[in-house]
């Protein structure tokens, strides 16, 4: 057995800052958008396309990541049930990663609209025109992202609590 | 509380527990903002469409042009459309074109003889090379506002009341007194001869858009499907002794008949022309033509043909770009808004259903 990590390696730290901006601002830019007729609307739909892309692409990379590096443990005086949360809420923001852009491209697909990232990349559309689907895809797109804004504020609450309450490594190993 | 440890750990902090408290609160707040939450006077497509539906909306059809009719054909670009746009639709071959009738009511089952005497063509040119275009289209000369803001209070104040079922003259006149535009808007259409069905009608892009040449060069210009049927107006006498679906019923007929087409025709704004879609440029302005439509089959709406798709006037090909006109940008938030109700309700047949003419591309 090889002694436990004290760190998380500089490309998971790298990815989870990245993600963590890219995600941060794909949420004020999803709820500001539906938020105006103005120019804005049109403006940030198309950077939340393309950031969304680059969210899932990334996601990937970094899943692929996780699963061939080891973690540091998370310590070892931990109550049970925050050990759980910690466990639980981490998988939840890895499906959601993996889940926000899917729903995202797929309704997108079924509403019968091209799926353009960077202005004039266009994705092959991954469902056939399906005007129901659409708005069950549609619906579940902004149920998840509340969902997701609620998992982040709990996952950051944590972070802060590691920080400022625990005062233990948590934080430190991922910064 | 099953662990008396952590809650020693905060009881310990209580600065730290009201830091990680205020951070928590603060990032919440900045969220309900972004979404204009804090915000009542925002302008959201959700409002706009409340303010259109009022209260009793066209379960399952679009909330404004709601009765209409889907068709296909083609439309081939002309050697003086690649010198202005570099879009693909433009390279001359043959497109292939999916669209919409409509009457500009909110009422699906409106009467064609008495319904507003306005109409939509609506348009998806899908390349085979990709980057397609979306256009949604009417027949009359400008539009009664130039900002989605007048645009709300235009309907607001045009909203009947519930008492009388007819909107309030007041409120009408005041909003009338505010926006001269609307009131030149309302003279053009009075002089306007109304067309005699959809096959002789020409329909206009109304909004500025940018087309960008091969070269670079960008340019102001505005659009319009114009009829290649001979224009021939209805007196209003006879248009109201038509029956309540006649214009959907001579398009079957006319169709049936053979093709129908339109030349699709730009216009160069000079620099002194305002991009206002209130404003009508001067008749003297350069125009182009851009290519040739050909519709040779119509159908009733249905599932999966132009009923389930979104006609967003911003759907642009490289080579189009939206202009600082602010209408199609709102254009674009509410139709969305619009199609995301509508696709998730139940689907009543339209007033034409089980209709079609012409063969099937």
């Amino acid at each position: 057995m090889n002694p436990p990590v004290e760190r998380f390696t500089r490309l998971s730290r790298a990815l989870h800052w990245l993600m963590a901006l890219l995600i941060l601002s794909m949420l004020f830019i999803g709820i500001g958008m539906v938020s105006t007729v103005s120019p804005r609307y049109h403006e940030l739909l198309s950077v939340h396309k393309s950031i969304g892309m680059v969210i899932f692409v990334l996601a990937a990379i970094r899943l692929i990541n996780r699963l061939l590096t080891r973690q540091p443990l998370l310590p070892a005086d931990l109550p049970a049930w925050q050990r759980v949360l910690a466990k639980a809420s981490h998988y939840i923001l890895y499906a959601l990663m993996f889940a926000l852009p899917l729903v995202g491209w797929s309704m997108l697909s079924a509403g019968g609209y091209p799926v353009l990232i960077f202005d004039h990349l266009e994705l092959p559309s991954i469902l056939p025109l399906d005007a129901g689907l659409y708005a069950t895809l549609r619906r579940t797109h902004t149920i998840l992202a509340f969902l997701l804004f609620g998992v982040f504020l709990t996952h950051l609450s944590a972070a802060l609590f590691h920080a400022l309450i625990r005062r233990d490594q948590v934080l430190e190993s991922i910064t | 509380m099953n662990n008396p440890n952590t809650y020693e750990l905060m009881k310990r902090n209580p600065k730290g527990i009201a830091l990680i408290g205020v951070t928590i609160l603060a990032l919440a707040a900045l969220f309900a903002y972004a979404g204009g939450f804090f915000s009542p006077q925002r302008l959201s497509a959700d409002r706009f469409i409340d303010a259109i539906e009022h209260g009793s909306p066209p379960t399952g059809f679009r909330r404004a042009h709601s009765k209409g009719i889907c068709f296909a054909g083609s439309f081939v670009g002309s050697a003086e459309s690649r010198a202005l746009s570099s879009a693909t639709v433009f390279l001359g071959d043959t497109v292939p074109v999916t669209g919409r009738f409509a009457e500009a009511e909110g009422n699906p089952f409106a009467n064609d003889a008495t319904t507003v005497p306005v109409r939509s063509m609506a348009l998806r040119l899908v390349p085979a090379t990709g980057e397609e275009w979306r256009m949604a289209i009417n027949d009359t000369p400008g539009l009664a506002v130039s900002t989605p803001e007048a645009f709300y209070e235009n309907v607001l104040a045009s909203t009947p009341d519930p008492k009388t079922g007819k909107p309030d003259p007041a409120k009408m006149r005041a909003y009338l007194a505010a926006h001269p535009e609307t009131v030149a808007f309302m003279a053009r259409m009075k002089a306007r001869p109304l067309a005699s069905g959809f096959s002789n009608d020409t329909y206009n892009s109304i909004d500025g858009f940018i087309f960008v040449a091969p070269d670079g060069t960008r340019r102001l210009v505005r659009w319009s499907m114009q009829a290649e049927e001979p224009f021939a107006t209805l007196p209003p006498e006879e248009r109201a002794a038509k029956s309540a679906n006649y214009l959907f019923d001579d398009l079957l007929s006319r169709v049936a008949r053979g093709s129908v087409k339109w030349r699709l025709i730009a216009t160069l704004a000079s620099l002194s022309d305002p991009n206002e879609a209130a404003e009508v440029w001067p008749e003297d302005r350069p125009h182009v033509t851009l290519g040739e439509l050909t519709i040779d089959h119509v159908e009733s709406e249905a599932a999966g043909n132009c009923r389930d798709l979104n006609f967003d006037p911003l759907t642009l090909p490289s080579g189009i770009a939206p202009s600082d006109d602010p209408i199609p940008f709102a254009r674009s938030a509410i139709y969305s808004a619009s199609f995301r109700r509508r696709t998730g309700e139940s689907k009543p047949p339209s007033a034409i259903a089980h209709q079609s003419a012409g063969a099937k591309p």
